[in-house]
């Protein structure tokens, strides 16, 4: 190829050129409503909160609120709320993951997963106030399951369980939180291909080789990832334990909602503080989050 | 007694049969295609052979070995996939070195193993590369790489270059014959496109609804087929129905016109045969002594490239042919009427 | 014995998910002493304080659905056909409910608008518009799956070349092929703000989810005919949004709700 014939080439492939005064792009108009809906409802109450974090009572800068998260009274809610969130995001995870794997790589028929995808979905979305109920109905003191047992000699609540306490909260979170793990790991266990696994096994890999060096780890962002969700599906939670446990849980959602309706916390700009700490803690997971998506995507694509 | 013996595989699924009575012998080093349309069975073939489905019936055996019912794990057998399949997870590097971890040689023997695959295709420097980082020909590369990595009895391609660019297709077509005489390894390759078949392989197996129709070098596949179905699939044939005049001396007749193809026709005098035609024996001049020939009238001309196809009519039926271009070339006019010539060993019956 | 296990685990995960639901059935009709009967259903449904509360949170409903809509569904669209280097920040905005809580979301509003010029606590248009912010990942999610799988581009300019109108662009080529999209929102925003006690118990508002709350604490069988209700409820739009996103792989994991 000659000079001459490149130059030309490149002449053609140069974008065509534009006026060069700057106009009014009227596209973003468009948008504006939306961004403006944003703007007064997202971003205004966010900015008041973290402002207020670091105001004191008359409005002057103060890091006081933020020590103050460091009482015991607060640290152990935080901690509270950490440990449910923990444990019930990685045990629905464990559940939701040997379900998910038994309809798809676990030979079960192809109607098991239309079944267990359907119910997981109205599971997932049924929480709040009636799951409450449900798992009063069943496990809390007059429950059919707690006086079915006492028949039979075993009286749970004298062995150590109440559902109006930690493992009880944790059980019925665990009601939403496997079936939301069920749905979004079927379709990465689903693009685990087929030729991996044969492509493995003629290289002279065993089962547990191809578990360990290729599925595990391919699964292993979506796993994380849907742990993480997981997490923050029930650190927000608010509704199932205010009305399971009224407010004998010092979880830190029900103190802020304590602290809305009277002052709890004697300290109104304390509360401020609580809920950005809770905000704090949800964007660093949303970004570990994404971060972990973005490498599953790449990898599964 | 061949390094790879097949004999008499048959597979059959819950309500139709894939493979039947499949027998092949294939010596050491030799390339074997197997070539057929998509369902014929090739596939399933191959598929039994590197163990991933068990025959219904008849035995496999490698290298003197009975391997039908082994585990696909122990038959040291490297496979390459439509799909690439490389590990998403894993480097270029440690997806070739694989097959020699999982085997647990020494770190230093595989290093050393993996620089030579690399080398040997040509990937020096993609070595720290993840797959979804290199195009698709590199991708197959490093698949076939780390497919001979284990140093495998046999190699098996399912139809590896499919799912490529046309022009990527001819590349790694060539580096994968290179590769494989180089090395010397017994290789099952399969695919749908003849061009690939003809062009790699000692030995074409041509299938077809499970069955194979003929087994045999290129060169006999393409110009001596067997059965009607492996002279309409490999390359391109015009078609002629032609009656039958005198079926000894193997005189026939179509729109009034007599030619002669084979002797010894098994058919009766009116019958009607199907009689092909490779278009590019046809010529415009006599070039050998006791050709037939024909009158015929052109109908279209498609300009491909190296060849120019003639479209002609003679009364009702059509027929085509080829002419190698060249820049002097003079080409037919529409309309115009031009005598052909064709070899009486050219035509090929297909039946009735 | 693969498929042993798999079954252990499937039978394990029906016990987790009928039993409550058994158990709550059972105990919703046991009011009468020593007989089942449908009497715990018929004092709820009879309660006046009931059907307010939830002809309330259904009027709340059907702002919020409207409001979302007319909100996300031009943004969505003009997005994918004018502004799609603004993607990114959409993706970003629509995870920001996720990020704040609904309890940190109204506690934010509060104090963001309950003092003058900015006086809103009092009126439920901020109740309607914290749904809003609750609804609108799932709504603009749901959209911009829609949209992505029309190509609006082209089909905006098809619609153009052949000279149809805005009116005729929206109505009768975007809309119609949005329709599963757009359902699925809906009836996911319902399910969603139906029950939802965080933000009007905050708010103080005698919506359904309150209602209920109240009810927990001093009753001991209706709250039990309440859940199974509301679970029917759920039920039924999970399977609207299953129905009409039929052929689209139905129910996906982004559209899944939560007040939990």
């Amino acid at each position: 190829m000659d000079a001459g014939y490149q130059a030309k080439q490149l002449k053609k492939d140069a974008p065509a050129a534009r006026p060069s005064f700057p106009r009014v792009n009227w596209n973003w108009l468009g948008v504006a409503p939306f961004f403006l809906f944003t703007f007064l409802f997202i971003i205004l109450p966010a900015s008041v909160i973290f402002v207020g974090s670091f105001q004191d009572l008359r409005g002057n800068f103060t890091l006081d609120n933020i020590t103050g998260l460091f009482t015991p009274y607060i640290l152990n809610s935080y901690k509270l709320t950490i440990q449910v969130s923990l444990v019930t995001a990685i045990g629905g995870a464990i559940f939701g993951f040997l379900l998910a794997y038994a309809v798809t790589i676990g030979g079960l028929p192809h109607w098991v997963k239309s079944v267990l995808s359907s119910f997981s979905g109205v599971a997932s979305n049924f929480a709040g106030v009636p799951l409450a109920f449900a798992f009063i109905s069943t496990l809390g003191r007059v429950g059919l399951v707690t006086v079915f047992l006492k028949g039979l000699g075993i009286d749970i609540y004298n062995n150590g369980f109440n559902l109006y306490s930690f493992w009880g909260l944790a059980l019925t979170y665990m009601y939403f939180q496997f079936p939301l793990m069920v749905l979004t790991i079927i379709p990465a266990l689903e693009g685990l291909k087929k030729e991996w696994r044969e492509a493995c096994e003629n290289l002279g890999a065993s089962r547990l080789d191809y578990w360990r060096y290729i599925g595990f780890p391919i699964l292993l962002p979506s796993l994380l990832a849907t742990t993480i969700l997981l997490f923050g599906n029930a650190f927000g939670a608010y509704a199932t334990a205010y009305a399971l446990t009224g407010g004998s849980l010092n979880l830190v959602p029900i103190i802020i909602g304590a602290q809305i309706r009277g002052d709890v916390l004697n300290n109104p700009n304390l509360g401020y503080a609580l809920a950005l700490g809770m905000v704090v803690i949800m964007g660093l997971m949303v970004l570990l989050y994404s971060l972990l998506q973005r490498r599953a995507s790449r990898w599964l694509k | 007694m061949g390094f790879l013996e097949l004999n008499h595989i048959t597979k059959r699924f819950a309500n139709f049969t894939a493979v039947e009575n499949f027998n092949l012998e294939v010596e050491k080093g030799e390339f074997v295609s197997f070539l057929g349309p998509s369902g014929c069975g090739k596939t399933t073939t191959l598929r039994m052979i590197a163990g991933f489905e068990t025959p219904t019936s008849g035995k496999i055996i490698i290298n003197g070995e009975d391997v039908t019912y082994r585990a696909p794990n122990q038959r040291k057998i490297g496979m390459v996939f439509q799909s690439y399949a490389l590990f998403p997870n894993m480097t270029v590097a440690d997806n070739i070195g694989f097959g020699l971890k999982v085997a647990r040689k020494p770190t230093a023997e595989i290093k050393e193993r993996v620089k030579e695959m690399l080398l040997l295709i040509h990937m020096e420097e993609f070595a720290d590369r993840y797959p979804y980082q290199i195009s698709g020909g590199q991708q197959q590369r490093v698949a076939l790489a780390r497919a001979i990595a284990i140093r495998p009895t046999l190699l098996l391609l399912d139809e590896p270059l499919s799912a490529l660019d046309a022009k990527i297709r001819v590349e790694l077509r060539n580096e994968i014959r290179a590769i494989q005489q180089k090395l010397g390894i017994t290789t099952i390759y399969v695919t749908h496109d003849q061009e690939e078949a003809l062009s790699l392989s000692d030995r074409v197996v041509v299938m077809n609804k499970a069955r194979m129709e003929q087994v045999g070098a290129p060169f006999e596949i393409y110009n001596f087929p067997q059965t009607p179905f492996v002279a309409s699939f490999v390359g391109t044939l015009s078609i002629l129905n032609a009656e039958v005049v005198n079926p000894a001396q193997g005189l026939l007749k179509v729109d009034g016109q007599e030619f002669y193809g084979p002797g010894g026709l098994e058919a009766r005098p009116g019958d009607i045969l199907r009689i092909a035609l490779r278009p590019e024996i046809v010529s415009l001049k006599e070039t050998a002594a006791d050709m037939n020939r024909m009158n015929v009238q052109v109908q279209t001309i498609t300009f491909l490239g190296s060849v120019v196809r003639v479209q002609v009519k003679l009364e009702t039926s059509r027929m085509f042919f080829d002419l190698f271009n060249n820049p002097s070339l003079q080409l037919p006019r529409e309309g115009e009427n031009l005598t052909i010539y064709f070899p009486k060993s050219a035509c090929l019956v297909l039946g009735k | 014995m693969k498929r042993f296990w798999s079954w252990l685990w499937i039978a394990l995960g029906a016990v987790y998910f009928f039993l409550p639901l058994y158990a709550t059935l059972r105990f919703s009709l046991m009011m009468k002493k020593g007989e089942l009967s449908l009497l715990a259903y018929e004092k709820v449904l009879t309660d006046p304080a009931f059907v307010k509360a939830f002809v309330f949170s259904a009027e709340m409903a059907v702002f919020t659905i409207l409001v979302s809509l007319l909100l996300v569904v031009p943004t969505a669209y003009w997005v994918h056909l004018r502004l799609p280097q603004l993607k990114p920040v959409m993706e970003f905005i629509t995870m920001l409910p996720f990020v704040i809580p609904a309890i940190v979301l109204v506690f934010g509003l509060i104090r963001a608008y309950s003092k003058p010029p900015l006086l809103l606590t009092p009126s439920p248009a901020l109740l309607v518009m914290a749904y809003c912010v609750l609804a609108m990942p799932y709504m603009y999610r749901s959209v911009d799956v829609g949209l992505r799988a029309i190509d609006v581009r082209t089909l905006t300019e098809a619609a153009q070349s052949l000279g149809a109108g805005w009116p005729t662009i929206l109505f009768k080529v975007i809309f119609p092929n949005l329709r599963s999209a757009l359902l699925g929102g809906t009836f996911l925003t319902f399910a969603i703000v139906i029950g939802e006690l965080t933000i009007a118990a905050s708010l103080a508002w005698p919506a359904l989810g309150p209602y209920m709350a109240v009810l927990g604490q001093n009753r001991a069988y209706e709250p039990a005919a309440l859940a199974i209700m509301s679970f029917v409820l759920t039920w039924g739009s999970i399977l609207l949004i299953e129905l009409v996103g039929r052929g689209r792989g139905g129910l996906r994991s982004d559209q899944l709700a939560g007040t939990h």
